[in-house]
This record gives C-alpha cells, structure tokens and sequence, in this order.
C-alpha cells in the first residue's frame, strides 16, 4: 500500500501519524489519510478539493505539478509526502 | 480589534497573533498574544452565550475559526465559512471570482445567528456557533456581483456588517467594490443602498453606479442605528436614514482618503476616522467628527 506522510509544519496543528492507506490515485491516498485526522484536510486542500497554493505535494519525491488533479495513480510502495512550500519571507 | 464586554480590555489581532491590552490601577498592560505568530484578521463577541471567535488566516494552510465558550482564551478550533462546490454548468461556471474562501474580513455575531464576511465577496451565516455555516446565495448569486471589483485586494470582499439592534434580521453590509447592500428578511432579499456615493476615479457615466462603490468600512451608532457613517475611497460619508442616502462630508484637514471608521456608540454626531495623506501616500494622522455642527 502506498505510505503518506504529512511534515511537521501541518501535524503541529493536526496530529497525525505517518501512515499506508489502501488506494489507488493521489487523491484517494489523502482521503483516506484524512480519516485519521479529518481536521487536517482544510489545511491541505481548499474547499474545492484543490491542494492549497502554500502547501507541496510530492510523489516519491517529484512534486505534482497540477494542484486540482490528484487522479495520479499511485503503486503499492508508493511514497506521498505532504510539505509546506517555503513561499513568501 | 473590540472592546471587550466583561472587563476593561481591548483585543487586537494583528498579523502576530491577537492582544488583549487590559487597563489596571497602573494603565494599561499589554498581555502575552493568543495565537502567536498567526494572522488574527477578525473577533467577534457573542454578548448572548458569551462566547468569542477568533478568525485566523493562516499563510499557508487557509482560513481557520477558533471560538472561546468561556469568552476569556479556552480556544476550540470550530468550522470555518467555505464555499459549496463551484458549479461546472450553468450561468456561474465561469465565475471569474474563485469559490475558495481567503480571509474572514468581517464578523459579527446577531440573536441566535454568527454572520461572517469574507474576501471573496460570500456572506455566510451559522445557527449553530460556527459549527456549521451556510453561503448566503440571495447575495452570492446575484448578476451584480459579476461587476464588483477588487480593490486593495485581487478580488472584492465584504468587509463591513452591521447587524440592526432594533431587528436582527435587518443587516447591512458593505463591500469593496460593490456599494452598501442592506437585507430586512435576514438575507432572503437584498437592496443596494448606496445613493448619493460617488466614486471620483470611475468613468464619469459610472461614477454613480452604487454597483462599484468603494467602500472602505461602514460603522453604526449604537444608541441611533439609523446613524451610520463610512469611509469611502473618495471620501467621508454620513447617512441619517438608515443608509438610504448618504451625505458626502467635507474634506478634513489631512484628506479624505483613509480605511477606519469607529461610531460614537451613544453619541449620533459623533464619529472617528484615520484619514491617510492621499490615496498614493498612505501614511496620516486621525480625525474626530462631529456632524451636523461643531
């Protein structure tokens, strides 16, 4: 199963352990590693399900370049990191 | 920023955090920040359950409400406004304005309901202290919002509400660009109310149009709600009749450009802006009122 993990810059204000989560798509990895902090979802994504421009998300390291497509298919052993992006000063 | 109502104390949110500035035998204190480092944009206080909200807008993670039940800093983090789908048919699917909620601009809390402003332009309301919320649609959705404009900001927010004493259901709220916008049927039905704004810097045929005012912020006499007073890009502005028509006052001495507005709240004549030194030099001094009359 893919594994994802959110970096302490989210977790500080929604714990939530590293964790696989059985799916198929990008999309359906967050989902289903929201369940285990329902709270953290509004941190990572805006209402209409887009990832929020701040926040980076990284597929076995390559950041996804579309923030409104998450129909990435994932493979079991895949890695999904979520960061915050280091914008502003 | 609010005066809060159980003791002597002001609140502040500020970019770093929300200050409590409490005075004692010795003056005023400045207290530890709640929420430091975190952008506090809005604090409400419900004077019926005597709970506080706080919204935060969070640099990278969004928008954010905490609510205090005890009104005095137990903060619980409870929903924030957000925006229902963006349709992907009909008359709205190309709505230029993005259905994702940037900043609670405007907060203020009615009997039995919370009303929040927001950057975009959405009213919300909650029935249930913030633990759900609803987009107001009769605004939302009217044709006019298509000719809002942004001002200081990329898209057009609401910045001010103010919610009648006399009547919870009659608000008026006011959005930068889009004029004043009054409801009596707590938001089934709207009204722009803007007669007699004038925005110097549209085309003259538009310079009227109460559809793209800019209003900086709307304040209401406590004791004489039908006294409100704004201030405008253009201009300071007093209205007597309950925002049907409103008055452009003369220029004071720094200009007549600013952002605040804070009402005398027993005293109808009586008001307070910040006027800046013009519109491209946005640094000045403050004001005091008094109209009609010395």
């Amino acid at each position: 199963m893919p594994t994802v993990e959110f970096a302490s810059a989210l977790t500080r204000h929604v714990a939530c352990a590293p964790q696989s989560v059985d799916a198929a798509t990008l999309r359906e990895a967050l989902a289903n590693a929201f369940r285990a902090a329902p709270a953290l979802q509004g941190y990572v994504l805006d209402e209409q399900g887009a990832v929020r421009k701040h926040v980076a998300v990284f597929v076995n390291a390559r950041m996804i370049s579309d923030r409104s497509r998450l129909d990435i298919a994932l493979q079991p052993g895949d890695n999904v990191l979520v960061i915050q992006a280091l914008t502003g000063g | 920023m609010a005066a809060s109502a159980q003791a002597q104390a002001i609140w502040v949110g500020t970019r770093k955090g929300l200050f409590v500035v409490r005075r004692n035998a010795s003056g005023w204190t400045l207290g530890a920040p709640h929420f430091p480092g975190e952008p506090v944009t809005q604090l409400a206080f419900d004077p019926s359950s005597g709970a506080c909200y706080a919204a935060l807008r969070l640099g990278h993670f969004g928008v954010k409400l905490w609510k205090s039940a005890d009104g005095v800093g137990t903060w619980q983090q409870v929903s924030a406004p957000a925006f229902p789908p963006k349709p992907v048919e009909g008359e709205w699917k190309d709505d230029a304005t993005p259905w994702t909620v940037d900043m609670v601009w405007a907060l203020e809390a009615g009997p039995g309901t919370l009303w929040a402003g927001c950057l975009p332009a959405g009213l919300f309301k909650s029935a249930d202290g913030g633990a759900s919320w609803q987009l107001v649609d009769s605004l939302w959705l009217r044709p006019e919002r298509k000719e809002w404009l942004g001002g200081g900001y990329d898209h057009p927010g609401i910045h001010s509400i103010l919610v009648d004493p006399r009547n919870g259901n009659h608000l008026t709220v006011a959005v930068s660009c889009g004029g004043v916008w009054q409801t009596r049927d707590a938001g089934t039905t709207w009204t722009n109310t803007s007669n007699g704004m004038v925005a110097d810097f549209m085309p003259p045929e538009r310079r009227e149009d109460p559809n793209i005012q800019d209003v900086h912020r709307v304040a209401q006499c406590a004791a004489d709600p039908d006294v409100l007073w704004a201030q405008h890009h253009g201009g300071l502005y007093r209205s007597d009749d309950g925002a049907l028509n409103w008055l452009r006052l003369a220029a004071p001495a720094i200009s007549e450009f600013g952002f605040a507005v804070a009402a005398h709240p027993t005293d109808p004549a009586r008001a307070w802006f910040v006027p800046a030194h013009s519109d491209a030099e946005r640094v000045g001094g403050r004001a005091s009122r008094r109209d009609p009359g010395p």
